[in-house]
């Protein structure tokens, strides 16, 4: 298997009296591209700055390759943590360029080059003078032509054009096939970096909400409608996300295994099932409870 | 191209089951890999591999070791056979339910069925059938 693997044991960072994360437990595969999804202010960028060992988590425990990444110069070597802000605002667009090839034994000076011209950069211009989506586009560059064992993009494609981020998912992709390694991708457009997702982590509150195989979870996403009382009754254990009522039918949305023969069973009671995209699924799992118009919400 | 139904895996097998039974893909002919399949549809390889693992369980692919996946002998008429199967329980007996629910009667269901059948039955015989192509319809790039 050819990347970095990730383990988080009881991850946890404080800033003061603020839990950015409370305890997070989770693992990255390595040779995979995983989604680690979650609302603004989740702590997506917190853990993966824990991971790059840009911060130091404040309790639990980091392994990267089965070592602490902290002052750890192999381990080290092997990441790429890359975001849309850019962390070296007053240079040239070509000395990132530089800087990735002096620093990186894996980076590819073709494949720079060439998504340098298809994302039209201009390597005279300095990082600061950039627009927000050529920083982005900027940042995939760099993510993508590191081929870090360990490459953690965060919300690269924030302020990109939907071609531009497009474009950037068919070269990360495109990339990844011929040189498989760890992706880890950040992002809160779900529906656009769905299907590029073998693992999915989801995060709310600092906390680890789902991890699951992306397939898994789309098969457990499940939306049921019918008569509300046999809606009830086939629904039975599983955790509802929400419930809705209109006269004497119920849509209810729920997340989890209603067994092989769910179909046959919601055909004979004449309940319909549909299947959940996972964009719907996220927001019904990390939308905010406790509004009072929705009985039986969960949680 | 992918609708947002099912799980993709799940998108991807049941559409190379189609091509099979269809004669898009015969008997014996390879399939993309796993690569090509994540490339041209743009989708996690795992994902790709996932429908293929699936397709390997129930006998409509073989894999050669180091050489890719091919269409097995007998995928077709297994799929046919599973699809016949399914036909009076997923097809035709939600029809009935639904006949009784609104009203239509068993005489006029059969009379229906048997002038369906007579009409496709001309219609066979004015033109002749040749369902399955003779030449394969599309060719497919080695690994």
């Amino acid at each position: 298997m050819t990347g970095f693997g990730v383990e988080l044991r009881d991850v946890s960072v404080r800033f003061g009296a603020t839990v950015a994360l409370g305890g997070v437990t989770a693992a990255f595969l390595p040779g995979a591209i995983s989604g680690l999804l979650g609302r603004n202010g989740s702590g997506k960028t917190t853990l993966l700055s824990t991971i790059a060992a840009f911060r130091r988590p404040s309790g639990g425990s980091v392994r990267v390759d089965g070592e602490a990444p902290w002052e750890n110069p192999r381990v080290l070597a092997g990441i790429a943590l890359v975001r849309e802000a850019g962390d070296v605002p007053d240079v040239r667009v070509g000395e990132v360029l530089r800087y990735g090839a002096a620093m990186r034994s894996t980076w590819s000076g073709e494949v720079a080059e060439r998504l340098l011209a298809r994302f039209d950069l201009p390597r005279r211009k300095r990082v600061e003078h950039l627009s927000r989506g050529q920083r982005g586009a900027l940042a995939a560059v760099v993510g993508i032509a590191s081929r870090a064992p360990l490459t953690l993009l965060d919300e690269v494609t924030l302020g990109m054009d939907a071609p531009a981020r497009y474009a950037c998912y068919d070269e990360l992709l495109a990339d990844y096939l011929a040189h498989p390694r760890t992706v880890v991708l950040a992002s809160h457009l779900i529906e656009e970096v769905d299907r590029l997702l073998e693992h999915v982590i989801v995060l709310d509150r600092g906390r680890v909400l789902v991890a699951d195989e992306a397939d898994a979870l789309r098969a457990r996403g499940v939306r049921v409608s019918g008569e509300a009382e046999r809606v009830d009754a086939f629904v039975g254990d599983a955790r509802v996300l929400r419930r809705e009522t209109l006269g004497r039918s119920a849509v209810v949305t729920l997340y989890g295994d209603l067994g092989s023969d769910a179909r046959a069973r919601a055909r004979e009671k004449e309940i319909e099932m549909h299947p959940l995209p996972l964009q719907d699924l996220f927001v019904d799992l990390t939308d905010r409870p406790g509004s009072a118009d929705r009985p039986g919400g969960a949680r | 191209m992918f609708h947002g139904r099912d799980p993709i895996y799940v998108q991807i097998a049941d559409r190379i089951r189609a091509d099979v039974v269809e004669g898009t893909l015969r008997e014996g002919e390879q399939v993309m890999s796993t690569n090509q399949y994540a490339a041209t549809y743009r989708i996690n390889p795992a994902t790709a591999a996932k429908a293929f693992a699936e397709l390997v369980a129930d006998g409509v692919l073989v894999k050669q070791r180091g050489i890719g996946m091919f269409v097995s002998d007998g995928a077709r008429e297994r799929l046919l056979a599973a699809r016949r199967a399914r036909y009076f329980d997923d097809v035709l007996a939600p029809a009935l339910t639904e006949a009784r629910r609104i009203g239509i009667d068993g005489d006029e269901l059969v009379e229906r069925v048997r002038a369906a059948l007579a009409r496709d039955d001309a219609a066979a015989s004015a033109a002749p059938a040749d369902p399955v192509p003779t030449e394969p319809a599309r060719t497919e790039v080695g690994a």
